[in-house]
């Protein structure tokens, strides 16, 4: 491990200067932007795939990364946009439509849980995050509307511009446009006022409120845009599968989106990318570990808090 | 008139009473220090003006108004800044970021301002940088801002505590400590740099000090406590010759 | 049956189910009061508890047979086992991150890959099926009326409390149990007086690690069947027992069970409640009680120092 670290590390001094990373990254975009053109379907699934954990990754980044708060029940928001799509689309609602009323239920649903314990320990956040994670999925397995423990299925497949969303490369650049949007929220949120209290919170919780930071206010709104994020997520997760079930936002994957914001390097972007690049190619690389994956994942998190806890991604230096 | 009125304040932990009964006023363009032996309540007293403890009991009147048990963010917002006794930097932020901070309750762009990159909010961050520069500049180490607060020198860490305090823009500067481990040369300029908060920008200061010298100096009044109550009260030579004071204070000032 | 009656069998119900809540929850109080750690794994080692227990018994039941006597030592065994098992935990993945003074929040993290670890784990071990506990208890017990108390109801809450009895001495008569206060207390005063802090951080994740295999064992018997998923809910209830109770408070953490077990129960008769929305129920409950009272019940509420 220390081997594979050394190597990102002097890779990144040697991309150090800003006209090479620049190049880097326009080289990387043209790449990922004409890859459909070449690649199989197999490819383009796993790439679509990679994306949606990117921005899901990027999203709990924002609730852990930037505010320091532990949400163990992120996929909770990804269901909830999920369902909301799927449930107002039976309803007849355009697709895109759903999507800010979505948004809207996430993050009432992250007012509801954020409100009354941001306000005390951190920790309590994240044990009622992992219950909120958890009842979330039980009233989906015992709701009418939402289908009970089958789920919805049959959910349509959205237009744009007369288009039907509905080949796998519909859906790649799709979801390659919701990363590209992800990125930039996310970098300038960071490189902002709030951005910038948020870290100030995570440093010091009461030398920030001696600056006159209200720190609950301050988290519920990475909570908030964190929900948003997932709701957002979970509704293009909707009509790509055209069907869903409670089952698909078990803890589980709440820790695996956990394990790539941690494992990339909490609060830095290209992190969360690297740690959702992981998540999606490591089991589709390693097959033959099937089920032990999960545990792989475990005894991983575990490895990088106890040695590197910065993450993979080398630090920013100064 | 005072800008500060400290009324019967009394705070408790369990059963200690770390400040009680305490009273004083802070008249407005002064410059005031708090003193009092090693756990004499100071920095509680501190805490309790500035809203991170609760008080137990009392009134506190800031330009008038009531802050008594306001939340800390609040009474920052309404002009009144600290610094702490033992360094609460960001760390790992650089010092012009950590200044930065105290722009917080004097700007207002929020989650749209930031994602949009509005004009307004584009202003805003010019505002706050240069706010925060010009403090760097007030306390003497704007050359320093790029740098790691973690990697100044001890001295320089505290002129950043100075600098963010000064950029909450207070009408209240409350000063912990501020010239613990100074050496001489940087106690002189923390001594100028008290009487520039006052005469040039126009701050009361309050502050807790150890260093008798200092407090001599630059206060125009001295209330000091023990066992969280106040003994005495008045000018440094009054303060000096009362006999509490020299019992409860400058007696064991040769222990330290 | 009459309301009485039904009262008197929920009453049972819920202090059984009470005091697996309490075994557990005093783990989470236990680790908490003294380094401040919401051991997240810790429904977790309750579930691998079960499993020792059930691996014991299938060892030794051929010989002692699968009654009380069979039970009581893979009780005895798992409980030891998992005991070292917590101390593992510690050492590996906690300590390193103590020693460093590392923010909480990592701790937090390193406990969840320690949970996902030891429930993967046995989710691979065990091809992912529940096991049948089988065991030769009987119905037998003593008859109120329509409601029938079994002897095995009766034999785990008096255990439970046993553990319990045993748990108050060690904590308030024993060397070891007074150094465990102290440090909660004040770590550093501790080192200075030359206690051995990690040694009995560690011992505190044995104490706390074997009462939930305690648990593990009793509710693998009771039920009947294991599964590696078990630890999860009743992580998050006994969590909230230690909330209800005051988190870091030792009989908090036993009385915390007891109302949360009875409170459960006395929902699930609740219209509109039932069984599939109990767990909803509960999780209510732990989202009040932090609103309204997060100290709980005999939890100090404390100034925390700048
Ligand atoms: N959060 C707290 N909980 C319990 N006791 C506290 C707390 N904060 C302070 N104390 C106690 O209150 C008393 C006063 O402490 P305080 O820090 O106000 O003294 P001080 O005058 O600032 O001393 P120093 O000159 O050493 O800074 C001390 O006995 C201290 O131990
Ligand atoms: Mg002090």
């Amino acid at each position: 491990m220390g081997n594979s670290v050394g190597l990102i590390d002097r890779l990144k001094e040697n991309l150090g200067g800003k006209k090479t990373r620049g190049a880097a990254l326009a080289v990387l975009f043209a790449v990922v932007a004409i890859l459909p053109l070449f690649a199989n379907n197999y490819i383009e699934e796993v790439m679509t795939n990679t994306f949606f954990y990117i921005v899901l990754a990027l999203g709990l980044n924002i609730v852990i990364g930037y505010a320091g708060l532990v949400d163990l029940g992120y996929a909770a928001f990804f269901a909830v946009g999920a369902y909301t799509t799927g449930i107002f689309m039976k309803m007849g609602v355009d697709f895109w439509f759903t999507i800010p009323i979505s948004i809207v239920f996430c993050i009432i649903a992250g007012i509801i849980i954020g409100g009354p314990t941001l306000r005390l320990r951190s920790d309590y956040l994240a044990i009622v995050t992992l219950g909120f994670g958890e009842i979330t999925r039980i009233v989906a397995r015992n709701l009418k509307i939402t289908g009970g423990a089958s789920g919805l299925v049959g959910i349509e497949r959205p237009t744009i511009f007369g288009h039907k969303l509905y080949q796998i490369t519909d859906f790649y650049y799709t979801f390659f446009v919701l990363v590209i949007l992800a990125i930039i929220i996310a970098m300038r949120l960071h490189n902002s006022r709030l951005g910038r209290a948020w870290q100030y919170i995570r440093e010091d919780e009461d030398a920030a409120e001696a600056m006159g930071i209200d720190p609950v206010k301050t988290k519920l709104y990475a909570y908030m845009i964190g929900a948003a994020f997932g709701g957002v997520a979970g509704a293009f997760f909707a009509v790509k599968m055209t069907a869903i079930s409670p089952e698909t936002f078990a803890f589980t994957q709440s820790a695996m989106i956990l394990l790539a914001v941690i494992l990339g390097g909490m609060g830095k972007i290209p992190g969360a990318i690297l740690g959702a690049v992981f998540l999606v190619f490591f089991p589709e690389i390693f097959r033959e570990i099937g089920q032990m994956r999960m545990l792989v994942f475990g005894i991983l998190l575990v490895i990088i808090m106890v040695f590197r806890p910065q993450g993979l991604w080398p630090q920013r230096k100064s | 008139m005072s800008i500060l009125e400290v009324k019967k304040l009394t705070l408790r932990f369990g059963g200690l009473t770390a400040v009680s009964n305490l009273s004083f006023a802070v008249e407005e363009n002064s410059i005031m220090s708090l003193i009092g032996p090693n756990g004499a309540g100071k920095t509680s007293a501190f805490n309790c003006l500035t809203g991170f403890y609760k008080g137990s009991e009392g009134e506190i009147l800031f330009k008038g108004q009531s802050i008594f048990k306001q939340k800390p963010h609040k009474i920052t917002k309404q002009g009144m800044a600290r610094t702490f006794q033992n360094l609460r930097l960001f760390k790992d932020m650089t010092v012009l970021e950590n200044v930065m901070s105290g722009m917080h309750s004097r700007t207002s762009a929020g989650v749209f301002g930031a994602i949009l990159r509005m004009p307004s909010q584009i202003h805003e961050e010019q505002k706050i940088r240069q706010v925060s520069e010009e403090c760097l500049e007030f306390v003497g180490i704007l050359d320093k801002k790029d740098r790691l607060a973690r990697n100044l020198a001890y001295g320089d860490q505290r002129r950043v505590e100075w600098a963010r305090a000064l950029a909450t823009q207070p009408q209240l500067l409350l000063l912990d400590e501020p010239a613990a481990g100074l050496n001489q040369d940087e106690k002189e300029q923390l001594v100028s740099l008290i009487r520039r908060i006052r005469d040039d920008l126009g701050i009361t200061v309050l502050l807790i000090e150890h260093d008798m010298g200092l407090v001599m100096k630059v206060s125009e009044k001295i209330v000091v406590i023990d066992y969280g109550q106040k003994i005495a009260e008045g000018t440094a030579t009054e303060v000096k010759n009362n006999p509490k004071v020299i019992e409860a204070y400058l007696g064991k000032e040769d222990e330290e | 049956m009459s309301l009485f009656y039904i009262v008197i069998q929920q009453l049972v119900n819920g202090l059984i189910l009470g005091s697996f809540y309490s075994l557990v929850a005093l783990g989470y109080s236990m680790v908490y009061g003294i380094i401040k750690l919401l051991n997240f794994a810790h429904g977790d080692i309750y579930m691998v508890g079960a499993f020792v227990g059930f691996g014991a018994l299938g060892i030794f039941g051929s010989i002692l047979g699968v009654g009380w006597l069979g039970i009581t030592v893979a009780l005895l065994i798992s409980m030891f086992l998992v005991g070292l098992l917590g101390m593992l935990v510690h050492r590996i993945a906690y300590q390193p991150l103590l020693n460093k003074r590392a923010p909480r929040m990592s701790l937090l993290i390193t406990a969840v890959g320690v949970s996902f670890t030891l429930f993967n784990g046995v989710m691979v071990m065990t091809n992912g099926e529940y096991k049948a506990f089988s065991t030769s208890l009987g119905y037998e017990g003593i008859s109120l009326g329509p409601v029938n108390i079994t002897y095995t109801q009766i034999i785990m809450v008096v255990s439970t409390a046993i553990l319990m009895l045993v748990l108050y001495w060690f904590i308030n008569r024993t060397m070891y149990g007074k150094a465990m206060r102290a440090i909660a207390l004040d770590q550093d005063a501790c080192r200075l007086m030359g206690i051995n802090v990690t040694k009995t951080i560690s011992l505190t994740f044995f104490v706390g690690s074997a009462l939930a295999a305690a648990a593990g064992v009793m509710a693998g018997v009771y039920y009947g069947s294991i599964h590696f998923y078990m630890g999860f809910i009743i992580g998050l209830k006994a969590f909230t027992a230690a909330v209800i109770g005051g988190i870091g408070s030792i009989p908090g953490a036993m009385l915390g069970g007891l109302i949360l077990g009875l409170l459960e129960t006395a929902g699930t008769q609740l219209p509109f409640v039932g069984s599939a929305w109990k767990d909803v129920f509960t999780f209510g409950i732990l989202i009040l009680l932090l609103v309204s009272k997060p100290t709980g019940i005999l939890g100090k509420s404390e100034i925390e120092r700048m």
